[in-house]
């Protein structure tokens, strides 16, 4: 095991990865792994709890945000590499009643 | 060659348990049937909510699924419990079961003179019934004769990258053998529905393809129909807490347990099996009681269920084995979960040897073993997923 944390990448398409270790704080390294092994350790700005989402790259808002390879939401914020991805600045666009008919 | 050692029915099918149901045909007779199942060793209630002031269509729909949870292999007799002025069709629920060979018997509260009454002859039937089921012995069974049910739930972001991968290896390895798989859960299909349809027999674009894409754009326009955001009931607040951040991701995961073989239609929430073979999609919501009543009521002979965050329940008449995929819940609640999956996360099993784990335990589980809410009795909460109001 990495003294740092762990996430993992699971499509080479991804923007996020997911967090598996314990006590990721802001500052802190974590190793990206993706399904070949390959690994990029990156910096993280927030603290992430076990489970939950990593950026990979700068996300612009609006931009989709992408797991399993496919479309999981769009960021809702600009969203920065390292940064912590969830319901803040990561939102649904399916079941959408409140859009009223706005989706594509 | 796989085999399980099950209980022949009159039908030819195999049943991996052998229980007499107490199946009350409407709410109003639960507290009668409860105290049956209470008395009686060998016997399972199901309690659920329906069965009067409804639509006929949800009438009719009822009366199918209490007939189809009396006609699945895992039942060897029943007792239908009637209060006397329901709207559900009690005598067809009797006559379908019989119809299958198995013992059958109905009490009704009303005639009988109330409570106290209905439950002394209820008591003395269902002693009949497990007396006359109780000395059946199992035969074997090839593994194509089991239809298994998938269902995940309490899901977080460990489910869809290593307990749903597990499930989805054992379905793979199932419909090969010849088996039967069904899944579920329309809901958890949006945002994933395009991988599923292209992996439709006849591909996106033939009947059934299209049909996955109807009864998704059916329960999405359910939940738009009435103006609401989705976020604010799926992801649950557990799933959130989980690291699940839309109904999109939470999908994605989930279908991940149907594993890669060709989908070979799909089947209304009511609808039997009847002996189809390979994997096949049932239309339904993903809350628990209302889908796995749906499976059993679809002939499923057991469960495999994953989770996240710990979901601990099973069903009345179905075994659920609890697939874990986080393994820090898995440590935390080790007496309700069936097997850890987390072991994947931390990168000391593969998927292949996780699956083959889940495989040996679920035909033990066929052969007769107590999955652990079996076995701590945690399995009494079921309800019937109706489409219109209560009037």
């Amino acid at each position: 095991m990495n003294e740092e944390g762990l996430a993992l990448k699971v499509d080479d398409r991804d923007n996020v990865a997911t967090v598996f270790s314990n006590e990721v704080i802001a500052g802190s390294c974590i190793y990206v792994r993706d399904k070949k092994g390959n690994q990029e350790k990156i910096e993280v700005r927030s603290d992430i709890p076990f489970g939950h989402k990593v950026a990979l790259e700068d996300i612009s808002q609006g931009t989709r945000i992408m797991k399993y390879g496919e479309c999981i939401g769009a960021a809702s914020h600009d969203i920065k590499k390292g940064d912590y991805v969830h319901v803040h600045n990561l939102e649904a666009l399916r079941g959408r009643g409140d859009l009223n008919g706005q989706e594509d | 060659m796989y085999s399980f050692q099950g209980y022949r029915r009159p039908d030819g099918r195999f049943g991996s348990r052998n229980l007499v149901a107490v199946i009350p045909s409407v709410i109003c007779a639960n507290d009668v049937g409860q105290a049956i199942c209470r008395q009686v060793q060998g016997t399972i209630g199901y309690f659920h909510h329906q069965g009067c002031c409804q639509l006929p269509l949800d009438l009719k729909r009822v009366t199918d699924v209490l007939s189809n949870l009396g006609q699945s292999p895992n039942v060897a007799a029943a007792l239908v419990i009637s209060l006397g002025c329901e709207g559900t069709d009690q005598n067809r629920i009797v006559e379908e079961i019989r119809a299958t060979g198995k013992p059958v018997e109905i009490i009704r509260i009303q005639e009988l003179g109330g409570t106290s009454r209905a439950i002394q002859a209820g008591i003395d039937a269902a002693g009949r019934l497990v007396r006359q089921i109780s000395g059946l012995q199992r035969e074997t069974a090839d593994i194509s004769e089991l239809t298994m049910a998938i269902k995940c739930g309490a899901s977080d972001t460990t489910s869809g990258m290593a307990s749903n991968c597990v499930i989805g290896y054992v379905a793979d390895k199932l419909v090969d053998l010849g088996a039967t798989v069904v899944f579920g859960e329309t809901t958890e299909f949006l945002g994933g529905e395009h991988i599923l349809a292209n992996r439709a027999v006849g591909g996106a674009d033939g009947p059934v393809g299209q049909k996955i894409y109807q009864i998704v754009d059916e329960m999405e326009k359910r939940a738009m129909a009435v103006g609401e955001d989705m976020r604010g009931g799926q992801p649950t607040p557990g799933n959130i807490a989980g690291g699940l951040s839309s109904i999109e991701e939470k999908s994605l995961g989930a279908i991940v347990k149907s594993g890669h073989r060709p989908i070979q239609g799909v089947l209304e929430y009511c609808d039997r099996i009847d002996g189809k073979k390979g994997l096949w999609i049932k239309d339904s919501p993903g809350r628990e009681p209302e889908i796995l009543t749906g499976m059993a009521a679809t002939g499923a002979q057991c469960m495999m269920f994953s989770t996240g965050r710990g979901a601990p329940q099973g069903f009345p008449s179905m075994p659920v084995i609890k697939i874990c995929g986080n393994p820090n819940t898995y440590e935390h609640m080790k007496y309700d979960m069936d097997l850890n999956a987390g072991r994947i996360i931390l990168g000391e099993k593969s998927i292949e040897e996780v699956g083959e784990e889940a495989f040996a335990l679920l035909l033990q589980v066929l052969n007769g073993q107590m999955t652990k809410n079996e076995a701590l009795g945690y399995y009494g909460s079921m309800d019937i997923f109706c489409l219109g109001p209560v009037i």
